[in-house]
C-alpha cells in the first residue's frame, strides 16, 4: 500500500531525525519539576505532582507534533523530494494521507512513551494505577490528530515560520474558543449571532480534549462527554485533511 | 505508434501577483518514437524541465495534450510506466539506497519479491556495489545521479525520462551511463533525455528536438538534421547544428 509505505517513511525520518530525543527533555523536566515541588510544599503531594505531570505531558506533546508535523511536511516540498514521490502513481490524496498516518505513528509512539513513564512514577509513589490515565491519552491523542492535521494544512501551502505561527495561535484559540460556545446563546441580533457560531465552528475547540482537570480532582467523565467529543474531534479531522487535500491537488511543483 | 507525443503544449508563469505571466513554452509538439533515444536540447531557461513537469503531472499545463503509448495521460497511474530521473538529486538523506529503491517501488506498487530482485540487478547496473547500505547523506553527487537513475529503473519502466543526467558524472560515469542508455534502449525501452553535454547526446541519440523560445524549432533523426543543415558534413556534429540553431 502506497499510504502505508509514505507513512513508515514518514516514522522512519522522524526517528532518524532523533525527534524521540526530546523526551529526554521531557524525562529531565519532569523528573526535575516533581523533585522541587515535592520538596517545596506540604500536603497532597500526589495531587500535585499528578498535576505536574500532565501538564509536562501536554507541552511537550504539543511541541512535538507542531515541530514534526509542520517541518516534515514543508520539507518535502523545499528539499523537493515530493518529486520523487509524485512522480510515481502516487496520488496527491495519498502523500497527505500517508504523511498524516506517519504523524499520527510517531506522536502516538510519544505519548506512549511519556505517558508510560508518568504511569510508573505514579505507581512506584502511590501503589495504584489510575485506569483513567488511558482516557486520558486517547483524548489528548485525539486533540494532538487534530494539531498535526492544522500544520499539514499550513505547510501545504506556507512557510514553516508562519505555519508554526498560524499553528501555534490556532491551538492557543482552541483552548480558549469555547467560551464562544458560552457567548453565543447570549446574543439576539441574528448577524452577531451567526458569526459567533461561525467562529465557534470555524476553529477547533480544543478544551473538549481537556480532562486533566477531572482526573487530577478525580470528578467522573460522563460517556456521552467521551463520545461526543471523539466524533467532533474525527470530524474536524476529517474536514482539515480535506481541505489540506484539496489544496495540495491544486498546487504545482 | 509514438511512446510520446506532445501536441500544442502551452505553460505560462507569474513570478509574482503583479507581473503579467511569462510564456515559457507556445505550442509546443515533441513525437518520441517507441523504442528510441530521444535528446532534448535547449538552452538554460528554455523550458525542459518545464516540459517534463507538465508530463509528469507535477505541473499543469495551460493547453495541450500530452500522450503516452497512445493513451492521453491525466491520472496518477499512468506515470506506472515512467521511470524519472530529475535534474537535481533531491533524495531523502536519511535512507541507504537500498531503502531509496524499496520505497521507489512500493509506490510504483511493486511486491516485495519483485522489489528484492530488481533491486539487486540495479544496484550493479548503476555502479552501486558495496555502497547499497550507506546512508545517501553521505554520497557524492555522482553516487547521488546513480541513485536517481536505479530509482526511475526500479519498476522496469517502459518510458524513461532523465532530465540532466549527464550533470555531476565524471568521464567514466558518462561513458557507463551511454552504455546503460543503450543497454535500454536494446531491451526495447524508449528514453527521452535532455542534456547540455552535446558530445554525450551525440554519441547515443537517434532523433533530437530542439526546443528555442517556446516552440520545438527542429526535430527528427539526428543525421537527417545534420546533413540538411551543414554543407559539407565531413565530420557531422550536434554541436554545429546546435549554434546555428541557436543563432537564428
Ligand atoms: N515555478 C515557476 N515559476 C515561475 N517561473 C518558472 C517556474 N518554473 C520555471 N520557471 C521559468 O521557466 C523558464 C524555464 O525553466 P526550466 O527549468 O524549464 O528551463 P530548462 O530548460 O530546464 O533550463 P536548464 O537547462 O537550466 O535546466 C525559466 O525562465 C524559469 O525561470
Ligand atoms: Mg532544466
Amino acid at each position: 500500500m502506497k499510504i502505508r509505505a509514505i507513512a513508515l517513511n514518514t516514522f522512519k525520518e522522524a526517528v532518524r531525525n532523533k525527534i524521540f530525543y526530546l523526551l529526554i527533555f521531557f524525562g529531565v523536566f519532569f523528573s526535575f519539576s516533581s523533585k522541587l515541588i515535592s520538596m517545596l510544599t506540604i500536603g497532597d503531594t500526589l495531587k500535585i505532582l499528578k498535576d505536574v505531570g500532565f501538564a509536562s505531558i501536554n507541552l511537550f506533546s504539543v511541541l512535538i507534533a507542531i515541530f514534526t508535523g509542520i517541518n516534515l511536511v514543508y520539507k518535502e516540498i523545499e528539499k523537493k523530494t515530493v518529486y520523487f514521490i509524485l512522480s510515481k502513481p502516487v496520488e496527491r490524496r495519498d502523500f497527505i494521507l500517508g504523511k498524516f498516518l506517519g504523524l499520527a505513528l510517531t506522536m502516538f509512539v510519544a505519548l506512549t512513551i511519556m505517558i508510560s513513564v508518568f504511569s510508573i512514577f505514579i505507581l512506584l509513589l502511590s501503589g495504584t494505577f489510575d485506569p483513567f490515565i488511558l482516557l486520558y491519552f486517547i483524548f489528548l491523542f485525539t486533540e494532538l490528530l487534530i494539531i498535526i492535521s492544522i500544520s499539514i494544512l499550513f505547510s501545504s501551502f506556507s512557510t514553516p515560520i508562519l505555519s508554526s505561527i498560524f499553528t501555534i495561535v490556532l491551538y492557543l484559540i482552541g483552548h480558549v474558543i469555547w467560551t464562544f460556545n458560552e457567548f453565543k446563546y447570549k446574543l439576539i441580533n441574528p448577524i452577531e449571532k451567526f458569526f459567533a457560531y461561525f467562529i465557534y465552528y470555524l476553529f477547533p475547540n480544543l478544551e473538549k480534549f481537556n480532562i486533566k482537570g477531572a482526573l487530577v480532582m478525580n470528578d467522573p467523565i460522563s460517556i456521552k462527554i467521551i463520545l461526543s467529543s471523539l466524533a467532533y474531534g474525527i470530524f474536524y479531522i476529517s474536514a482539515i485533511l480535506l481541505i489540506s487535500i484539496h489544496i495540495f491537488k491544486r498546487r504545482e511543483f | 505508434m509514438n511512446a510520446l507525443e506532445i501536441k500544442a503544449l502551452s505553460k505560462s508563469f507569474r513570478s509574482n501577483f503583479l507581473y503579467k505571466k511569462t510564456s515559457i513554452l507556445k505550442n509546443v509538439d515533441i513525437n518520441v518514437n517507441k523504442g528510441s533515444i530521444y535528446g532534448f536540447l535547449g538552452l538554460n531557461g528554455a523550458g525542459k524541465t518545464t516540459t517534463i513537469k507538465c508530463i509528469l503531472g507535477l505541473t499543469r499545463p495551460d493547453h495541450g495534450t500530452i500522450r503516452l503509448f497512445g493513451k492521453e495521460t491525466g491520472k496518477a497511474s499512468d506515470r506506472a510506466s515512467i521511470g524519472f530521473l530529475p535534474e537535481s538529486p533531491y533524495y531523502y538523506d536519511y535512507l541507504n539506497a537500498k531503502e531509496t529503491l524499496a520505497l521507489s517501488g512500493k509506490l510504483s506498487s511493486l511486491s516485495n519479491e519483485k522489489i528484492k530482485e530488481r533491486t539487486a540487478k540495479i544496484i550493479s547496473l548503476v555502479g552501486l556495489d558495496g555502497k547499497e547500505d550507506l546512508l545517501l547523506k553521505k554520497f557524492s553527487k555522482g553516487m547521488l545521479q546513480r541513485v536517481g537513475l536505479a530509482q526511475a529503473l526500479i519498476n522496469d519502466p517502459d518510458l524513461i525520462i532523465l532530465d540532466e543526467p549527464f550533470s555531476g558524472l565524471d568521464p567514466i560515469g558518462r561513458k557507463e551511463l551511454r552504455d546503460i542508455i543503450l543497454s535500454l534502449k536494446a531491451e526495447g525501452k524508449t528514453i527521452f533525455f535532455s542534456s547540455h553535454i552535446l558530445q554525450d547526446m551525440e554519441l547515443i541519440v537517434d532523433d533530437i528536438g530542439i526546443l528555442m523560445n517556446g516552440k520545438i524549432t527542429k526535430e527528427g533523426k539526428l543525421k537527417d538534421l545534420v546533413k540538411k543543415t551543414i554543407k559539407h558534413p565531413v565530420d557531422y556534429s550536434l554541436e554545429d547544428l546546435f549554434l546555428k540553431e541557436i543563432k537564428k
